[in-house]
């Protein structure tokens, strides 16, 4: 308990360095939010006024501190691209990131645990070089081109599923609606993680296999099964764990792409939207949503491990 | 057994609706329901607080103005106004109201409304004014005041003549918005609009869709479909896919390596010419250009035709001037342009002595309205290397590239890529071409251009009230200003939008606008 206080104290720090970073970033890359709006009608006398009405004349030190203080009082202020509160809006995007890659890391940790235990049970036939082989391929693809090559082929010429977006536009909204437009992007996003973990998997579970205890156990006339179960399983999932962690942040950050290529509402497309618009207050807004999460996931893990590793403790 | 025979049995089931679901979706849509493809999520739907195209063309079917544009054309007409006189000096318009007439939350509207309209963007102590910004406002920054003469007549007077002012009513941040729905919502009101169009507004999902659904009062006649669902599809590959999947009826800004999927029956695309010109600079102060004969043979040296056919895969016209064709009551129709001579443009060079000359040549990365500047930029340096010069070109993300740009050419640069948009022949012109727009005084005019008979034609144009004759000193400016060459006029964009085959009487405007009140589905 003590250690699980001090590790969320000490995650304050790191998001707060994270949206100094981003702040700083945003506010010295060219451009600016005026000049986005006005285009080629920005004139000074243009950009000042507009300047002036979005807050953004006074100095950067200052309106950081502003938003900080803000921030601590619940108040994401308002993102002027999208003319609503920030708040509103990250948590719509980010509920939508959350599905999204939720499936995906759920598709990967079991797909390729399933698949990187089987192909270690089975070292060296058939069946193990055939999965290599496609895992390498997994591995190696780029998620957002497989993902326009499964659009091309599964919406376009089979008409299967939907080209993009999370819900139809008319008349849908349910859960099968919602599983519809999830099962090309999940799987898009969820290839390269599965291919990850697969080869985590075979490795950690072929280190086991090799131990003692199994070898006892395979005396003993257990079940081959059972063996790889409860035995093996067991203990290989201490190693496969912390992989785990990575991939989700992964999968989290590899969502971008996916949300471009299949519109999908979510918080990636949502930044590189505001990026490209200049609109700092989304952008913190987001930022500080995914990097509270992925220092959360980080910690979840940590302490996952430390309940099923004694040796941690 | 028993328990493969049920999952058997369930996945039966759910491959059943899931093709019952399939169905069902795209049957949905067939249902005189026009979805049309947007480039993106728009910001607002406050025709005020907005500057993209993009929002523009939700607004347009949301609202009218006071006056519009006539279809097919940039000319303006009636719209919510049925008439209006202009006192001689042009500086009095006074309206006089469409009687029975009601917003979508169905307050009527009168010459009241107005007047809040345009305090609201103006005057910086309204109550409404904290619904803004208001980037824009500057069109009508000419208003000093709008009277209510009487609940159907409306009067603004001008602080002088402003001859686009009619066409500044009609460009989007002129349309009329519902009073009672701006005090109702107030900052939110961007998402809860209400104004007189055709279609009024039904939903809008973030990220998903924007609904509107028709208007069955509207004073103009009803529109053609039930409904019309605006998709933000910001890739421009998906928006092709979910054209070529059924997803969408209809969209805009196609990517012209992409045209080519459209060739079938199923689809037809439409192209139309706006108000827009691309050109280059040239430094006509300083340097090889402040030589008339070199500055016209940059124009004969540089190959439009393959610069729009080529590079711009025939999305833009050869311009001939510096008015778009587009504003066609004030084209000059009698211009060439420049033909493509190389030997010309070597023998004018070899008469101003200035062979072998280097140009710094500023080019940006993209942006607004720009099209492929980097490629037509580097097409154009090897046409001038061809006839002698040495062209060395200085590349700039947009933001920075308008922050060199725009204080003038002067000590850096003999000439940049630049582009303009309007919605009235005045606008670029008199912020560009007239000496009092050299960059010191405020304007745009980069390269120190300056022609007094242009300045008087264009101060006269906008001073005058008479359309025939504002188009006549126009035309006149363009042969001038053709002559003197201080741009190298290089294209005209055309704004190209695909339908599939159950869409009819679509057509798109010279203004941009995106007008759906007729356009039918079956």
């Amino acid at each position: 308990m003590r250690y699980l206080i001090n590790r969320l104290l000490s995650a304050i720090p790191v998001v707060l360095g994270i949206t100094i970073i981003v702040f700083l970033i945003i506010s010295l890359i060219p451009g600016d939010p005026a000049t986005a709006i006005l285009g080629s009608y920005a004139t000074p006398e243009n950009v000042a006024k507009i300047n002036k009405d979005l807050g953004l004349d006074k100095s950067l030190p200052e309106r950081y501190l502003i938003w900080l203080g803000n921030i601590i009082q619940g108040d994401f202020g308002r993102s002027f691209s999208l003319n609503r509160p920030v708040i509103d809006e990250v948590m719509e995007r980010f509920n939508a990131t959350l599905i999204l890659s939720g499936t995906a890391f759920v598709l990967c940790s079991f797909f390729g645990i399933l698949v990187g235990t089987i192909s270690a049970a089975r070292q060296y036939t058939l069946t193990d070089k055939f999965i290599t082989f496609i895992v390498l391929i997994g591995i190696s693809i780029p998620s957002f081109f497989l993902g326009m090559m499964m659009i091309l082929t599964f919406a376009v010429r089979l008409k299967l599923f939907p080209v993009s977006g999370m819900y139809a536009i008319w008349g849908g909204g349910d859960l099968p609606d919602l599983i519809n437009h999830l099962v090309m992007p999940s799987i898009a996003l969820a290839i390269v993680a599965t291919g990850v973990v697969a080869r985590i998997s075979r490795n950690a579970v072929l280190e086991i296999l090799r131990q003692d205890y199994v070898r006892t156990a395979r005396a003993k006339g257990v079940k081959e099964r059972s063996i790889l179960i409860s035995h093996v399983l067991r203990v290989a999932i201490v190693t496969i764990l912390p992989v785990l962690g990575l991939q989700a942040g992964f999968v989290l950050s590899g969502s971008v792409y996916i949300e471009i290529v299949f519109q999908w509402p979510g918080v990636g497309r949502m930044l590189v939207d505001a990026i490209l618009k200049r609109d700092i207050i989304l952008v913190q807004g987001g930022v500080v949503f995914v990097s509270i999460c992925y220092v959360f996931f980080n910690i979840a893990v940590d302490v996952l491990q430390r309940v099923l590793d004694p040796r941690i403790r | 057994m028993r328990n493969v025979h049920k999952y058997a049995q369930n996945l039966k089931k759910s491959v059943a609706a899931l093709v019952a679901f399939v169905f069902f979706g795209f049957s949905a849509q067939a249902n005189d329901i026009l979805v049309v493809g947007q480039i993106a999520e728009p910001k607002a739907l406050d025709p005020a607080a907005v500057t993209a195209v993009n929002d523009f063309r939700i607004l347009m079917n949301i609202y009218d103005g006071l006056v519009r544009y006539k279809d097919g054309t940039l000319e303006v007409e009636p719209a919510l106004a049925e008439s209006w006189t202009i006192s001689d000096d042009g500086t009095e318009y006074t309206f006089n109201l469409r009687s029975g007439v009601t917003f979508h939350d169905g307050t009527s509207f009168e010459a009241e409304d107005v007047k809040f309209n345009f305090d609201r963007m103006l005057d910086e102590n309204h109550p409404y004014h904290d619904t803004g910004p208001f980037p824009l406002s500057f069109f009508f920054s000419a208003i000093t005041s709008v009277d209510v003469i009487d609940d159907l007549t409306v009067k603004f007077t001008l602080n002088a003549s402003y001859a686009p002012f009619l066409s500044n009513l009609a460009y989007p941040t002129g349309l009329i918005v519902s009073p009672d729905a701006v005090m109702k919502h107030g900052k939110d009101f961007g998402r809860n609009p209400s104004g007189t169009g055709a279609f009024q507004f039904e939903e809008w999902k973030s990220n998903e869709r924007v609904v509107v659904t028709r208007n069955a009062d509207h004073w103009d006649g009803q529109a053609g479909v039930d409904a019309v669902i605006f998709r933000p599809l910001t890739d421009g590959n998906t928006r092709v896919a979910e054209m070529l999947a059924g997803g969408i009826d209809l969209m805009v800004e196609v990517p012209p390596t992409s045209l080519s999927e459209f060739s079938g029956s199923e689809f037809s695309v439409v192209e139309q010419a706006g108000p827009h010109v691309w050109f280059l600079i040239l430094n006509a102060k300083e340097g090889p250009f402040a030589d008339k004969k070199v500055r016209q043979a940059a124009n004969y040296a540089i190959n439009k035709e393959a610069i729009v056919n080529d590079v711009l895969e025939g999305t833009a016209a050869v311009a001939a001037g510096p008015t778009p064709p587009a504003f066609a009551w004030a084209y000059n129709n009698d211009l060439e342009p420049y033909p493509y001579d190389p030997e010309k443009a070597k023998a004018l060079i070899a008469e101003a002595g200035a062979e072998g000359a280097e140009l710094t040549f500023f080019v940006t990365e993209g942006g607004s309205g720009m099209l492929d500047p980097v490629a037509m930029g580097t097409a154009i340096q090897a046409d001038l290397e061809a006839v002698g010069f040495d062209v060395k070109i200085e590349t700039y993300e947009w933001n920075s590239f308008l922050g060199e740009v725009n204080p003038g050419l002067e000590g850096k640069a003999d000439m940049a890529e630049m582009a303009w948009m309007t919605n009235d022949p005045d606008t670029l012109p008199f912020l560009a071409l007239r000496t009092q727009a050299w960059p010191e005084e405020g304007g745009f005019n980069s390269g120190y251009y300056s022609n007094p008979a242009v300045d008087e034609l264009l101060n006269a144009a906008r001073a005058s009230t008479d359309q025939a004759e504002r188009a006549r000193l126009y035309q006149e400016m363009q042969v001038i200003v053709q002559d003197d060459a201080p741009w190298v006029f290089v294209a005209n964009w055309k704004q190209n939008a695909v339908t599939n085959s159950s869409v009819k009487n679509f057509n798109l405007q010279p203004s941009f606008f995106l007008l759906l009140k007729d356009v039918e589905k079956n």
